[in-house]
């Protein structure tokens, strides 16, 4: 273990504040933090520091999402070889996602850690680990057939436009990866909706229509999935939102490790079935989408991988504990009325996240207020008293 | 009737080290230094010259500001010398002590037999008055305002530190004609805080609000009584004063002599010889800490609050701890996947400490990561008992944004009550710092 170090050290020599390369620091830095936890000791302050750093916490998020992404790198290769009439193995399947999904991941996060990189070698600090889990989220939630070029331009809008406009990471309001889809969303939406873009290369088999539960219901069509099925996520879809068990398994890693909101997904789960049987309950004959039964609205379409992967993210999330319940449960309800009263967009959680992203700072300024009125009564109280 | 102090948010750590419950006399030092960065915001008048003989209790330099705040000799001796920084700040005034000691006699006076003017005007024409801080900002009294309450916090909470239970045991009676002397300076209570667990002679003192403190870390904080009896308001005065000096302040009043006596808990996995040591308030390190590791840091305080000190420099004025932890100055390898290292403490989930909660911890003082953007929310709340927004008054404190952090409850907080999130916080910001300069503002802009 020495001599790596000694190693990475002499590779270091050039950054070296005073040296030739400084500029570069922080790239350099940012390799050599994954290798080793610097030597760094407190100097202000407290003496002693808890072993959780940012790196810690964003791997945590990034191992939460390997479930779903496993399963959705096997259901594309899945959805495609049925819709040919094959039956593929388990590995065969994984195989044909994988040459899909690999090229992705990797755009993603070579045009995204790249734009990162940059970003603190000219702003002068070190890089934030935060991209490690959007660049890694965005092809997550894209259509399997979606062309690279639209990766990467999704990419540099969410780490420009999305993030690094607002001052880089921390500071951004709306979630960067979902702005990726939704820029994808809005400037391709032949790539990004339709009936023969969910399933791995549909558009070469005839007659075959492979669109998701969602359209189809859209369009008042009969439903050929059953309630396991749309859980377990063996269905067309974006790539890893198919699977609420796996992404259920993700949402348990998030929870216990205390990452992710527990609070933000309860709360967002409950406003969706509220709303699920509001709808059920009014029974509006013609349209599919309000008397689709509120459990199942839970567990199709972007709703679970939303609600626990995106509006988790605490940048862009509400930041008070109370602020968390309201957002929470706001995101679930909208994205359900969204989805049912505008089918034009079935995909209502990535619009209701936005949405919400945008009101936070909103509901967490009420929620303080309610902090800030306290001590100001408790003032004017004394002056009464005193008076 | 005692009222209870019961909180939940917090942080119990269990660290080693701790130092045994048994006395030893510290080694005599040969000097002591006043320090008036120990006296946060104090800007020293000098009223000796260097080579001036003085007697234990004679004023060595009181407050430009306000000249009723004057720190006096701890011990009889030479002024020896006047260290100065840049712009001729002074940084430590060095006393040689005498072999034996002379104290300058204040005569005896009863407190609860004297008028509350009398009191106050002996506690701070003394130099006792420096042994008082005054909330909000944390800084030296000022002998002018009339505290709405007194604090006294006798449980410590915090990780490795002094017992002021066993501290004060031998003094009990110094420290109850201290209380009887400090309330006198208030109009209100005088409050005293204590573990409730424990059956301590502490509970039979009289003259006081007994606050039973139940909880984990920071429930014995003073910011935290505060909190939970009478909270501040803007432009209200509160005073707090140490456990062991309301001993010093009763002692002057019952024999007539400044005994500046000082009992320090030496702790710390570094230090081999951890005991409580009696010295002298701004004693030598040296002349209590001789036998400790290589490559430690030596703090003269606790391991979230303290001040870095050298072997060879002096002991905070006040501190009742010198704790000695191993300096963290090495890189460990991928140590930052989760459930790795799991033998370093972490508060989150992200390592397996969390299912050992009686394990005992060692610690140094790695960062254990590099300062990041603020992330991660929620957390700091969970170490907050305060009814405070720590974030967005950390963030209001960044901007210095007056207005929003009078709001957001500034003048009911104090560094120390930032410590824990300081160590919890996954951005390893620092936010004991970053709040003393939005107390800093305040003060110069409000007051």
């Amino acid at each position: 273990m020495n001599w790596i170090r000694h190693k990475i050290d002499q590779i270091k020599e050039p950054f070296e504040p005073g040296n030739k390369l400084q500029k570069y620091r922080p790239a350099i830095n940012a390799l050599d933090t994954f290798l080793f936890v610097p030597d760094h000791t407190t100097q202000k302050g407290a003496h002693i520091r808890d072993a959780v750093d940012l790196k810690r916490t964003m791997i945590t998020v990034v191992l939460a999402l390997i479930p779903a992404l496993l399963f959705g790198m096997w259901n594309a290769g899945y959805q495609h070889y049925t819709q040919l009439g094959e039956n593929p193995a388990i590995f065969e399947a994984i195989l044909h996602g994988a040459y899909k999904i690999v090229p992705m991941i990797v755009v993603s996060y070579g045009v995204g850690l790249g734009l990162e990189f940059a970003f603190a070698i000219m702003r002068g600090h070190e890089v934030n680990e935060g991209y490690l889990v959007t660049g890694l989220l965005i092809p997550m939630i894209m259509p399997v057939d979606i062309p690279l070029w639209m990766v990467a331009l999704s990419v540099i809008f969410a780490v420009l436009i999305g993030k690094e406009a607002f001052g880089g990471t921390g500071m951004n309001i709306l979630n960067p990866a979902l702005t990726a889809r939704a820029f994808a969303f809005f400037a391709y939406p032949t790539y990004m909706s339709g009936n023969k873009i969910w399933v791995s290369e549909a558009s070469n088999v005839d007659s075959i229509s492979g669109e998701t539960i969602l359209g189809s219901l859209a369009a008042n069509k009969e439903i050929t999935y059953n309630t396991a099925e749309m859980f377990t996520g063996i269905i067309p879809g974006s790539i890893s939102e198919t699977s609420t068990l796996c992404i259920a398994v993700g949402a348990l890693i998030l929870i216990l490790t205390k990452v992710g909101s527990w609070r933000i997904i309860l709360s967002g789960i409950i406003g969706a079935a509220v709303m699920g049987m509001i709808f059920n309950a009014l029974n509006i004959e013609g349209n599919g989408l309000t008397n689709f039964p509120w459990y199942q609205h839970i567990i199709v379409g972007g709703f679970a991988f939303g609600i626990v992967f995106m509006a988790t993210d605490p940048v862009s999330g509400a930041q008070t504990t109370r602020g968390k319940w309201i957002y929470g449960f706001l995101i679930g309800l909208f994205g359900i009325m969204i989805r049912v009263f505008n089918p034009a967009y079935p995909e209502g959680i990535m619009l209701s996240i936005l949405l919400l992203n945008v009101f936070a700072p909103t509901i967490d300024h009420y929620v303080i207020q309610g902090n800030v009125k306290k001590r100001q009564k408790r003032l004017q109280m004394k002056t009464v008293k005193t008076a | 009737m005692p009222t209870d102090v019961k909180i939940k948010k917090g942080l119990k750590l269990n660290l080693k080290g701790e130092a045994t419950e048994t006395f030893e006399q510290g080694e005599n030092t040969k000097t002591v230094a006043l320090r008036p960065a120990n006296f946060y915001s104090l800007v020293p008048k000098m009223v000796l010259k260097e080579g001036a003989k003085l007697k234990a209790g004679d004023e060595v330099f009181f407050s430009k500001y306000s000249a009723k705040t004057r720190v006096v000799s701890p011990v009889s001796g030479t002024l020896k010398e006047v260290r100065r920084g840049a712009k001729r700040k002074i940084l430590d005034v060095i006393i040689e002590a005498d072999e034996t000691q002379v104290y300058k006699d204040f005569g005896v006076m009863d407190p609860l037999k004297s008028d509350s003017t009398e009191v106050k005007d002996r506690i701070f024409s003394t130099g006792l008055g420096i042994f008082l801080n005054q909330r909000p900002y944390n800084i030296p009294a000022n002998a002018d305002d009339t505290p709405k309450a007194i604090y006294i916090s006798a449980y410590n909470t915090a990780p490795l530190t002094g017992s002021a239970e066993f501290i004060l045991k031998a003094r009990v009676e110094f420290f109850q004609a201290g209380i009887n002397a400090l309330t006198k300076l208030t109009g209100g209570k005088v409050y005293l805080g204590v573990d409730k667990q424990s059956a301590s002679f502490l509970k039979d003192i009289e003259n006081v609000e007994i606050l039973n403190i139940s909880g984990p870390h920071p429930a014995g904080n003073l910011g935290t009584l505060i909190h939970e009896t009478e909270p501040m308001n803007r432009g209200e005065r509160v005073w707090t004063v140490n456990p062991e000096d309301v001993a010093i302040i009763g002692e002057q009043f019952k024999t007539g002599k400044y005994n500046a006596q000082r009992t320090v808990a030496v702790t710390g996995t570094s230090a081999k010889n951890r005991k409580y040591f009696k010295t002298i308030a701004g004693a030598e390190v040296k002349s209590i800490l001789k036998d400790f590791e290589d490559n430690s840091r030596i703090i003269s305080g606790n391991v979230l609050t303290g001040e870095k000190v050298e072997a060879d420099g002096y002991l905070n004025f006040f501190a009742n701890e010198l704790t000695v932890i191993p300096e963290g100055n090495e890189f460990r390898m991928f140590g930052w996947i989760p459930f790795i290292d799991n033998n370093i403490h972490s508060m989150s989930k992200t390592s397996l400490s969390w299912l050992f909660p009686k394990r005992k911890y060692e610690v140094n003082t790695n960062i254990n990561g590099e300062e990041r953007a603020l992330v991660v929310t929620g957390e700091m709340e969970e170490v907050m008992p305060l009814d405070i927004f720590p974030m967005q008054l950390i963030k209001a404190c960044m901007a210095g944004d007056i207005e929003k952090m009078e709001s957001l409850g500034i003048y009911e907080v104090v560094p120390e009550d930032f410590a824990l999130i300081d160590y919890t916080n996954t951005s390893k910001i620092e936010a004991q710092s970053i709040i003393r300069g939005g107390l800093d503002i305040m003060l110069t802009e409000v007051g």
